[in-house]
């Protein structure tokens, strides 16, 4: 605060500073919405299919194997790298540097990758193999 | 405790997230415009590859080696790099974004073994996102930097993660570290330091050198000596908002006409005003700054900066780009040969700061022009719209033979998996 005679002067004080909207477009009298009292933001696809976003990826499922698990040629999956593997869950898998999605099978004996189209055979992995489990698919996104 | 995490290889290790048939292969990334090598696998290094070796001198290497060569896909590697910074605060809450590839973790208050918690973190980063990772643990940032290196190198009997937690292990570390590899010792003073027989980190400690630390470095030394004693001094840093933007480029080919200068000192006016906005500050002052040939002009002056004051704090492409283009117009001569060029802004106030004027005032049609600008680039990823002065074609236009898709950033380019 500085002091001449008459007159203070204040320094106004930036630090704790309230940021307040500024309305453009004017304030209307009248009365008030109802539903303002009930504001509720729109339903995000984005939140209710990507529970981890930072360990969520996006690819694109290129052929039929997985056809009766609801994944066609073409179709988007939502990979979730972060949850654990589980049995009969439907995998990214990663087999000797090759990515395939195919349903995992776990038995005492043997661990299958199976796939949902009887044109195709389950794919049995063994030790020589190098696996990986990369992710679980937890959605697919589809065009109708 | 302080923990630094670096990821091993960063930019390889993302292009291989998506292709991990390159696991165990040499790989290569390079710089802007395929010029050189800035990330190598391990089989690179191997094979004799060098940090920053340009691409035409390891054409035969290449060939011979079948080794992968990537253009810098800064669109993964940006959020990528996002991702691992945001996972690390599942293990603690202070957490400092130190580059894109290392992070500096806070565990003041934590009673845990660190060993353990630093292979839980390193297996979680890899699991979640195929980066592999270093862990250094020490009592101060310099320490675990120094911790890093050695969890690095010797990454076979460290399993990556290397705790500095007994006097012992800080001297045998201290006298491992090489000066010149001293958090924040560069050439030049390592080159000082070696004149003065202080060749290793240890060395670096010792009392009697304290004087002459404290004369060539002063008090950023002695930090670094406290550091390395492991009382720590540097605290984390929390992002910060820049106090100053500059976009400075040298040229491939020298300018020479006001034309195509204007064209180049305007749309590094336009970057600057995107980062200003990105960081919701305005600019009081734009620097513009010029440099000549020195080896082809004949005045005795090549390099020149101007400063111009703006009436009104402002963030606008165009207002920054007009004002940029005034000195330009002022300080430029016709028949010099320009090598590089820059526009600096300073003067920094957060956006919601800005005082208003009584008589001069933006034309408040800026703000809602640049909303425009910015959405449509954040949604096609694109520089298209410009101000009139700017080059439509040749402005962001670069060489990029081996560039890898945008896995995660655009929609059109997302991995495929067989099924």
């Amino acid at each position: 605060m500085l002091i001449n005679k008459n007159i203070k002067f204040f320094i106004p004080n930036f630090e704790n500073s309230r940021e307040l909207p500024f309305i453009t477009s004017g304030i209307k009298a009248g009365f008030p919405s109802p539903a303002a009292d009930f504001d509720e933001t729109r339903i995000s696809l984005d939140k209710a299919l990507v529970k981890n976003p930072h360990t969520t990826f996006y690819a694109k499922a290129n052929g039929q194997s997985m056809k009766g698990a609801g994944i066609d040629d073409g179709d988007i999956m939502v990979i979730d790298r972060s949850i654990e593997p589980r049995n009969n869950k439907i995998a990214v898998c990663l087999i000797d540097g090759e990515f395939t999605v195919k349903r995992i099978k776990k038995t005492k004996e043997e661990l299958l990758l199976m796939p949902e189209n009887n044109d195709f055979q389950p794919i049995k992995v063994t030790e020589e193999n190098q696996f990986v489990i990369w992710g679980i698919v937890t959605y697919v996104i589809k065009n109708v | 405790m302080y923990a630094l995490v670096d990821c091993n290889n960063f930019y390889v290790s993302c292009e291989r997230v998506f292709q991990p048939k390159l696991n165990g292969k040499p790989v290569v990334v390079l710089s802007n415009n395929d010029g050189c090598v800035i990330s190598r696998s391990y089989e690179a290094k191997d094979l004799g590859i060098l940090m920053g070796e340009p691409e035409f001198k390891i054409r035969n290497q290449i060939k011979q080696h079948d080794i992968h060569v990537f253009s810098s896909n800064y669109a993964l590697y940006g959020d990528l790099s996002n991702r691992v910074h945001n996972l690390l605060h599942k293990f603690t809450p202070h957490v400092e974004m130190y580059s894109i590839d290392e992070a500096f973790l806070n565990f003041d208050g934590m009673t845990i073994d660190y060993n353990q918690y630093g292979q839980q973190i390193k297996m979680s980063i890899l699991k979640w996102l195929s980066l592999p990772v270093c862990i250094g643990f020490g009592s101060s940032k310099a320490l675990s930097k120094v911790a890093n290196k050695i969890a690095k190198k010797y990454q076979e009997r460290t399993q990556g993660v290397y705790v500095i937690d007994t006097e012992e292990k800080r001297t045998k570390a201290l006298k491992w570290t090489k000066i010149e590899d001293v958090w924040g010792i560069g050439y030049r003073l390592s080159k000082k330091m070696k004149a003065h027989n202080i060749h290793t980190a240890y060395d670096f400690t010792l009392p009697h050198y304290e004087a002459f630390i404290k004369s060539t470095m002063g008090i950023v030394g002695i930090r670094l000596k406290y550091e390395l004693e492991g009382k720590s001094v540097l605290e984390l840093e929390e992002p910060k908002t820049k106090k100053n933007i500059a976009i400075t480029r040298s040229f491939a080919q020298s300018i020479t006409t006001l034309d195509e200068m204007k064209e180049r000192v305007s749309t590094f006016a336009t970057v600057c005003s995107e980062k200003l906005r990105k960081q919701k500050s305005c600019c009081y002052g734009v620097i513009l700054y010029l440099r000549k040939d020195n080896f082809k002009t004949q005045k005795d002056r090549y390099s020149f900066y101007k400063m111009e004051t703006l009436p009104y704090a402002s963030n606008s492409a165009i207002t920054i780009s007009n004002v940029a283009i005034k000195m330009l117009k002022s300080i430029f001569e016709e028949g010099e040969i320009y090598k590089k060029a820059g526009v600096i802004v300073t003067q920094l106030i957060p956006e919601n700061e800005k005082q208003f004027h009584l008589f001069e005032e933006e034309n408040p049609k800026h703000q809602i022009l640049m909303k425009v600008m910015d959405d449509y680039q954040k949604k096609t990823g694109d520089r298209k719209i410009k101000l009139g002065v700017q080059n439509l074609e040749k402005t962001w236009t670069m060489k990029q033979n081996h560039l890898s898709p945008k896995y995660t950033t655009r929609f059109e380019e997302i991995f495929e998996i067989l099924c």
